[in-house]
């Protein structure tokens, strides 16, 4: 007792004691609102439905995970599903960083300003909207797209359809997320090439370089830091995609065979139907595999270039 | 030094005035089409709004719909960011005193939240178990610290020269004094770019609306803007909807939802403009901590 007391006497003692007294209130509000949702992963174990007094709940053991083999179909599509659209998002990775040296590439200044204050604004944009906009274009009754390309300029006899075609789902939905996304992580290359070390453009033009050895020498290894914890991070969430609000807003019966992916799935069985603990089971299973997957990419990383995210 | 203008350049020209136009067009159409009569024949109407009319506005305001939800994304997003800023930029602050006991490990129980996550479920079961469930607090009080926001500003406060603060130290100021009257006014750029990202979340959000809140009095506009659009993919598909719309004299759906679209998007590109430097600086902040 006496040990833990010294703490707080002598010079400082008391400040440490006050700045303790205050950190408290946020110590306590982390935890009830980060890791206390961890604790409640212990009713995938058994048949809980709310207002259920914890004594009366019935174990069942691992009867929520049993899913994992009797729903095996719809389990394999939405797995599916979820890697496919992330495994697009990841291949899109690079098209933020082209973007930006483009961009950074631009002789006219202000220009360079317009376009990077514009490709952000979707970002800003809820889900919502964006699908309001996209199907403001692209529907087959009043879409402005087909109104052009049948009515107006006579080109096709029948409307195409985009958002309520079944093989364009997943490019659209990239698409989507590459066109919300985009400028945001543009900012991250930008801040990342604004960094790099005037010098050594100048050293590549005493070796003759042109304008495109100078991006390929000196821009775009200066970039490699910047893409990598892009990389970890996107491997990390490779179970989320673009998450759950996208596919949930853009998803409608003719593309769900290729939209349904773990959230939309989880919020189904969890909420809709209000099966809590198998919703648990789910959602626990998620978390874990994707912080391993984080910690395993960021391991590799870490042994391939010395450095990642943490 | 200058260098001539190559065909590449050009090309290069193109291309983002190309996305320029890619990233504008689509809110710029939802803008025509809200203004766009639908009782008059279409001309080009994506291009220029040819038949001008205020009809579909006048509807929403008149049938008192919206207001409602307008009111309470506009309440969350003020008393939400006002929390979210106090609490995030107190927190920031308290992190950085070296003489606060374990100050490192309490750093580290919240930026562990960025990558440890319970998931959907667990979160839901939690915050019924407040007493969230319909609630207004479930807007306001869980994003009150933010991992984001305290890596930023505990960044920028770090930035700041210590001597500062010890100088007011010696002169006898506390904890809160000096946050209130020092760490504050030096910090408002990345205050104000945290405030902006708050505001623009709390604005569009609705995932816990859709979870957690059923009543109707509390529903956002973005929720509300979804089940308008929901009940739209019905009429949308039906031809009649516009002809019949035109017959009664009153605005289509289309218009309508599309004018709901713009009262929710204005705010946002309204506020954008002024914030946008302060927010591109705070990203490079946390691109640099990174």
């Amino acid at each position: 007792m006496k040990k833990k007391l010294a703490l707080f006497r002598g010079p400082g003692g008391a400040e440490r004691g006050k700045l303790l007294l205050i950190s408290v209130p946020f110590i306590v509000f982390i935890l009830a609102f980060n890791y206390v949702p961890l604790l409640w992963w212990s009713i995938s174990f058994f048949r809980y439905y709310p207002g259920i007094p914890f004594d009366k709940l019935e174990f069942i053991g691992l009867q929520n995970f049993r899913f994992l083999f009797y729903d095996g179909a719809m389990i394999l599509k939405v797995i599916r599903n979820t890697f496919a659209l992330s495994g697009l998002i990841i291949l899109t990775l690079p098209v933020p960083a082209i973007f930006a040296i483009l961009l950074n590439e631009l002789r006219s200044n202000k220009l360079k300003k317009t376009v990077q204050t514009f490709s952000t604004i979707p970002y800003f944009i809820s889900y919502v909207l964006l699908y309001l906009a996209f199907v403001t274009l692209l529907s087959p009754s009043d879409g402005m797209l087909n109104e052009l390309l049948v009515n107006q300029l006579g080109l096709l006899s029948r409307p195409i359809t985009v958002m309520t075609n079944e093989k364009l789902a997943w490019l659209v939905q990239t698409f989507v997320y590459l066109f919300k996304n985009l400028g945001y992580n543009a900012i991250l290359y930008l801040s990342a090439i604004a960094s790099i070390d005037p010098s050594l453009y100048d050293a590549a033009s005493v070796d003759g370089a042109g304008r495109l050895q100078k991006i390929l020498h000196v821009t775009v290894p200066g970039l490699i830091p910047t893409f990598v914890v892009l990389l970890v991070l996107g491997l990390g969430s490779i179970l989320s995609g673009a998450g759950f609000e996208q596919y949930y807003v853009f998803g409608n019966p003719m593309v769900l065979d290729r939209l349904e992916v773990i959230d939309t799935y989880t919020y189904k069985l969890g909420i809709i139907q209000g099966n809590y603990s198998f919703g648990t089971a789910i959602s626990m299973l998620k978390s874990v595999v994707s912080i391993v997957l984080l910690l395993v990419a960021n391991a590799t990383v870490k042994k391939v270039r010395g450095s990642a995210l943490f | 030094m200058k260098t001539k203008r190559t065909p590449m350049d050009i090309l290069n020209n193109l291309l983002m005035i190309a996305v320029l136009v890619c990233c504008i067009y689509p809110f710029y159409c939802l803008l025509t089409t809200s203004l766009t009569d639908p009782t008059k024949p279409q001309q080009w109407f994506f291009i220029f709004p040819t038949r001008i009319s205020f009809k579909a506005y006048g509807e929403i305001f008149t049938n008192n719909q919206i207001l409602g939800p307008v009111a309470v994304s506009l309440s969350r997003a003020v008393v939400g960011t006002i929390i979210t800023l106090v609490c995030s930029s107190l927190f920031a602050y308290l992190v950085t005193q070296k003489l606060l006991p374990g100050r490192g490990m309490i750093y580290r129980l919240m930026v562990v939240t960025m990558y440890l996550n319970a998931g959907m479920i667990p979160w839901v079961v939690t915050m019924v178990n407040y007493g969230l469930k319909n609630s207004f607090l479930v807007y306001v009080v869980p994003t009150a610290l933010s991992a984001f926001y305290v890596i930023l500003i505990k960044t920028y406060i770090e930035s700041i020269p210590a001597e500062i603060e010890e100088s007011a130290k010696i002169d006898g100021a506390g904890f809160f004094r000096i946050f209130i009257s020092i760490i504050i006014p030096i910090s408002t750029p990345i205050l104000g770019a945290v405030a902006m990202f708050s505001a623009v979340n709390q604005w569009n959000s609705w995932y816990d609306n859709l979870m957690l809140v059923q009543e109707n009095n509390l529903r956002t506009l973005q929720l509300m803007l979804y089940q308008v659009m929901n009940n739209m993919k019905v009429v949308m598909n039906d031809p009649r909807s516009a002809a019949q719309a035109s017959v009664m004299n009153r605005p289509s759906m289309l218009s309508v939802r599309s004018a709901i679209a713009m009262v929710s998007v204005v705010p946002v590109l309204v506020a954008y403009p002024f914030l946008q430097r302060s927010f591109t600086k705070g990203i490079m902040l946390g691109a640099v901590k990174g």
